[in-house]
């Protein structure tokens, strides 16, 4: 084993195991490829790490600049485990409905974290970043949701990863939140072979998040549109709280520890599993379980967890 | 065919406060038709001025996203369960 010099060296190159146990079809093979192996804990160091390096490069990010960034938890992590290491003072606008270990690993890794209500979702929480940015042109805003470094650490990690790992890939079925994960290894894994169908799940967030004010209030990240996300994609499916904690303690039996929305994601494979003939389905684990702890997914009675998913962002 | 629409909660003023109502039709197209003919205040939120389905709303017909599936034209079955939701971010 090397001696590395710097803990963003061990980010990516994520282990893929065999969950095929959980397949309800004997001829689709289910792998999932462990994100919550990356030194910050979730799949988000990739993002973070070229939004940042290319920043670094172009000029954008000078030493000692504040980095201001909006995140329902993991890029705001992976951003800050980063800007820690290198020195830059970073604040991160959170809505106040995510779990206790989100803001606790912020807080650890030296970010400030600026609340948003809770009603508003991620979609609240982006708009205070761009007002803040608009006061504070000072600072760097890297806008997971607008920069095409996000998709581009998947088009060249985590797409090759997959295509090296699991050549015979006939599904990739991921989480759609910046749409980084999809549309960058969703591009990578088309053009190779154009066969390979792209589901994105996503939860009823728009449920969930009851203080929007109307649909203009919605939000279609740019990532998505700048790579014809709608044309890009095979499927998008939701999966609802329930479903997703089942799937989450289903996982265990695989022997996998995961966060939530890694749940979401692995039932809508086993929905995919069971609608088709037979293929290879690879699948994102997000993140591990440790982040959900208190949320009592494993523990608790998942009438509870229930309750509890539907007033917190998981995804 | 009827089916059961699920709405968000910033359409639910305009439908009495329901979080579920039903609603007529054989496609996508004609139960948001006809959603809109029982609550036309629902109206302005669902669809842009050429009469498509505004930006920031997705209509999912059992979960799936009818983007994906015949869009307005999709079919539905009695039964069925159709969720309109504001587009929203993570990560």
């Amino acid at each position: 084993m090397a001696v590395y010099t710097s803990i963003d060296e061990l980010i990516g190159d994520t282990p893929i195991i065999d969950v095929s146990s959980l397949s309800p079809n004997p001829r689709v093979r289910i792998l999932a490829k462990l994100e919550g192996w990356n030194p910050g804990g979730s799949v988000k160091d990739r993002a973070a790490l070229y939004m940042i390096n290319e920043a670094e490069k172009d000029g954008s990010l000078r030493p000692g600049q504040t980095i201001l960034e909006s995140s329902s938890g993991n890029t705001g992590i992976a951003i800050a485990m980063i800007a820690k290491t290198r020195g830059y003072p970073f604040k991160v606008v959170l809505p106040e409905n995510v779990s206790i270990e989100r803001r606790q690993l912020l807080l650890t890794w030296g970010a400030e974290i600026i609340d948003s209500p809770a009603g508003e979702g991620s979609n609240g929480a982006m708009r205070r970043a761009k007002a803040l940015a608009a006061e504070h042109p000072d600072w760097w805003f890297p806008y997971q949701y607008g920069n095409p470094s996000n998709p581009k650490a998947h088009y060249e990690t985590t797409g090759p990863e997959i295509w090296r790992d699991v050549p015979e890939i006939t599904h990739f079925v991921a989480g759609l939140g910046t749409a980084g994960t999809l549309m960058g290894v969703g591009r990578f894994l088309k053009e190779r072979n154009p066969d390979v169908q792209l589901w994105a799940i996503e939860p009823p967030a728009g449920e969930m998040v009851d203080g929007l004010k109307n649909f203009d209030e919605g939000f279609v990240p740019e990532v998505f549109e700048m790579n014809d996300g709608a044309d890009l994609l095979d499927r998008r499916i939701i999966v609802r709280p329930r479903e997703s904690i089942e799937w989450t303690r289903k996982l265990i039996e695989a022997g996998v520890f995961a966060g939530i929305s890694s749940g979401a994601i692995m039932a809508a494979a086993v929905r995919c599993a069971e609608q088709i003939e037979e293929g290879t389905i690879v699948t994102i684990v997000c993140d591990g379980g440790w982040k959900y702890l208190s949320t009592g997914v494993w523990t608790d009675d998942i009438d509870v967890v229930e309750a509890r998913a539907k007033q917190t962002i998981y995804f | 065919m009827t089916v059961t629409v699920r709405l968000p909660t910033i359409m639910r003023s305009h439908a009495g406060g329901q979080s579920e109502v039903k609603a007529e039709g054989d496609t996508i197209g004609a139960v948001v038709d006809d959603l809109v003919r029982q609550f036309p205040g629902t109206a302005t939120h669902l669809k842009n001025a050429d009469g498509g389905l505004h930006k920031f709303v997705n209509v999912y017909l059992n979960d799936e996203d009818v983007r994906y599936l015949g869009k307005l034209d999709t079919p539905v079955k009695d039964g069925d369960e159709v969720s309109i939701l504001p587009a929203v971010a993570g990560g």
